[in-house]
């Protein structure tokens, strides 16, 4: 019969067929973050239970640690602090290999998986985060777990998990300039809803998803979360492989053939059924603005802020009422009519290097608009950073007014210093725009890193088309 | 884990869509590095009108009367009702934690995240999904009469409602028997030790680039 990609990986990870819709699946790769393992390792050591596997997992620091330069001294913040000098304690009783805050590979976890060739082709890989879902750009299945499926995850290699739905995500034809895999999976998002993808799997297909790089890739798996699916897969081809190619953590020298003939199979077969079908047209997608606390609050550059009277259903125009109230905005508002007070470049939705590239591309000869308090520029990982270095990107960036910090989450999240002011709003280039994500009472529009960097020069949203 | 069976109590109503986990616990308390204690911060941000942290006392700081969690009728409640996503966004299994520290044994909506949904049976926090005629059926009852009572029978998959009304409900197996008897996963999973050294000795000859 055919099958889907998620079939394939699913079939060469049973352990044991439950009979009952559920398996035991075997878990190749366990990446590991200091926020949602110390209940983990706690849990072990209460059973007396050891990991399985030691070499399965590697685990970073990424949510906590400051960006800024004095981190070489330590984190100031007490709790921030202990939290990661449990996951080194962690690390270190069990023996698992962990990339510590100082170290030059250290970063954003799903940054650093890839990087490292600790994601490959084919593999299960699960972590302590939702946007594992990341890792799906290189036809691996990966998806979060809760910390009770971490400390399962370390004491038997395995979960019971109950096989998904599958979802075809097809973006025919190509984009236009200026428009990249941030804004295709803002407008994906858009069209099937923050829980259109809810108990599915998505495989993302098209001409429009072939063209864009490994790291396009992961951007748009990062978000399939957003869209409710747990996982988002894209098919091996030649531009997976060669990404593959020489890391860490790749198939060494003589493993190298095999492996690469294996990865070959991991795409969906032409004739293979899904559970539902999505069909965008990539000329279709312009740069993308969130204006409202749910990614699904999103539309074209070109657009204004929806107006909630114009919604029929009572529970959705409440949601849209609530959303612009936090928000501070009118209906009918035109998106580029609106200011911002900080920039935000970073997240493990767009800190790669690619990234850092559009973003400088942008703000090359240019200055910061006077009303932007802030605009932050956090590569993914330290090997970023020293790439983006060798580039010269940090120049255009320090030269424009930006500021260039050290590796980390920052504030996609705000669990370090970096943070959103009440009313503060902010063009961001991470994936929740929910209340407070960023800091208590932030306003947060999420963009592509371009858009984001445009918004810094202009002081307000901006097609970056037309800079 | 704790067991489930059937709880009996007044239902706390939260009436919003796409409730995210950000919300359920924002992640100033993501820094504990236990599994208990995050009731008093349980929807943080909606429930006070200052900002908190791990280090603040809640007693010392000033409850929203807006909130639904601080409307005396609803003290107690075991059970609460939200609408279509409950739970979206972030994996942090504190959400449940904090759920089930805060008293609420049973979270019922339209539609559930899939990570939130998992982690709820981790932590015997019954998520109950049903239709939005349904949930729509109970909002209607608890804003007529927060006192009013509905019955979460697991054995049954059954909500029971004061008006004799039954609302019946889905849930995987696997779930439910671990849930009314309260199961360890973990200790299960590893009986089946054996299969999984099966699986890695035949899995590594055929792809020994996974255990590098």
């Amino acid at each position: 019969m055919a099958k889907t990609l998620y079939d394939k990986i699913w079939d060469a990870h049973v352990v044991a067929d439950n009979g009952d819709g559920s398996a035991l699946i075997y878990i190749d790769r366990h990446l590991v973050h200091e926020v949602t393992s110390p209940q983990a390792f706690d849990g072990l050591r209460m059973n007396g239970r050891k990991p399985w596997r030691l070499n399965a997992n590697l685990a970073v620091a990424d949510h906590n640690v400051p960006t800024t330069p004095d981190r070489v001294n330590g984190i100031k913040d007490p709790i921030s602090r202990a939290q990661v000098d449990a996951l080194d304690a962690n690390c270190a009783e069990y023996g698992i290999t962990e990339f510590r805050m100082n170290d030059h590979r250290q970063g954003i976890v799903h940054v650093v998986g890839p990087e490292q060739g600790a994601t490959l082709p084919g593999m299960t890989v699960v972590c302590g985060d939702s946007h594992t879902s990341t890792h799906g750009a290189f036809g691996a299945l990966a998806f979060g777990i809760g910390t009770s499926e971490v400390e399962h995850t370390l004491a038997t290699q395995t979960l019971v998990l109950k096989k998904a739905k599958t979802m075809l995500i097809r973006v025919n034809g190509h984009v236009g300039p200026g428009v990249t895999a941030k804004d295709i999976t803002l407008a994906i998002i858009g069209r099937i809803g923050t829980a259109g993808g809810t108990g599915y799997v998505v495989e993302y297909a098209g001409e429009a998803i072939q063209d864009l790089s490994m790291e396009g890739r992961m951007t748009l798996c990062n978000m399939a979360i957003e869209g409710g699916a747990r996982a988002g897969l894209v098919a091996v081809d030649d531009k997976t492989i060669a990404y593959a190619k020489g890391r860490p953590y790749s198939p060494k020298p003589e493993q190298w053939d095999a492996a690469v003939a294996n990865w070959k199979q991991l795409h969906s077969d032409p004739d293979a059924k899904f559970d539902a079908v999505v069909e965008l047209d990539a000329k279709d997608i312009e740069p993308q603005v969130t204006w409202g606390t749910s990614p699904e609050m999103v539309g074209p550059v070109s657009a204004r802020v929806p107006d909630p009277a114009q919604e029929a259903d009572p529970v959705k125009r409440n949601g849209m009422e609530k959303a612009l109230a936090y928000m501070g905005l009118d209906a009918n508002t035109p998106i580029e009519q609106i200011n911002i007070d900080k920039v935000f470049i970073g997240s493990c939705t767009n800190s790669r290097i690619e990234d850092l590239r559009a973003a400088a591309a942008v703000v090359k000869g240019r200055k910061k608009a006077a009303n932007v308090k802030l605009a932050m520029v956090v590569p993914g990982s330290g090997l970023v950073k020293s790439q983006a270095e060798s580039e010269g990107l940090d120049k255009v960036f320090l030269e424009a007014g930006f500021e260039w910090r050290e590796p980390g989450c920052s504030m996609c999240l705000a669990m370090n210093a970096d943070r959103l002011e009440p009313g503060e709003r902010c063009a961001s280039t991470s994936n929740r725009n929910f209340e407070s994500r960023q800091g208590q009472g932030g306003r947060t529009h999420l963009v592509s890193p371009a858009m984001a960097a445009a918004a810094g020069i202009a002081g307000h949203f901006v097609d970056v088309r037309a800079l | 884990m704790k067991a489930f069976t059937q709880v009996t109590s007044h239902v706390t109503p939260l009436d919003r869509p796409n409730v995210d986990t950000d919300a359920i616990i924002p992640k100033q308390y993501l820094k504990s590095i236990r599994r208990t204690g995050f009731g008093p911060f349980l929807f943080d941000d909606w429930r006070y009108l200052d900002p908190g942290t791990l280090e603040v006392d809640p007693a010392t700081r000033r409850p929203n009367p807006e909130f639904v969690l601080n409307d005396a009728r609803h003290a107690g409640a075991q059970v609460l009702i939200a609408r279509d996503n409950f739970g979206c966004g972030s994996s942090r299994e504190h959400a449940v934690w904090a759920l089930d520290d805060y008293g609420f044994r049973a979270v019922i909506a339209p539609s559930f995240a899939d990570i939130f949904f998992s982690n709820c049976f981790k932590n015997g926090v019954l998520p109950v999904t049903l239709q939005a005629e349904e949930v729509q059926a109970i909002f209607e009852i608890v804003n007529a009469d927060a006192a009013a009572q509905i019955v979460i029978d697991l054995p049954a998959q059954e909500v029971r409602l004061p008006d004799g009304r039954v609302f019946k409900f889905q849930i995987n197996p696997h779930h439910k028997h671990n849930m009314v008897n309260g199961l360890d996963e973990i200790g299960l999973t590893l009986q089946q030790g054996d299969a999984i050294k099966a699986y890695e000795a035949k899995r590594r000859a055929e792809a020994p680039w996974l255990f590098n």
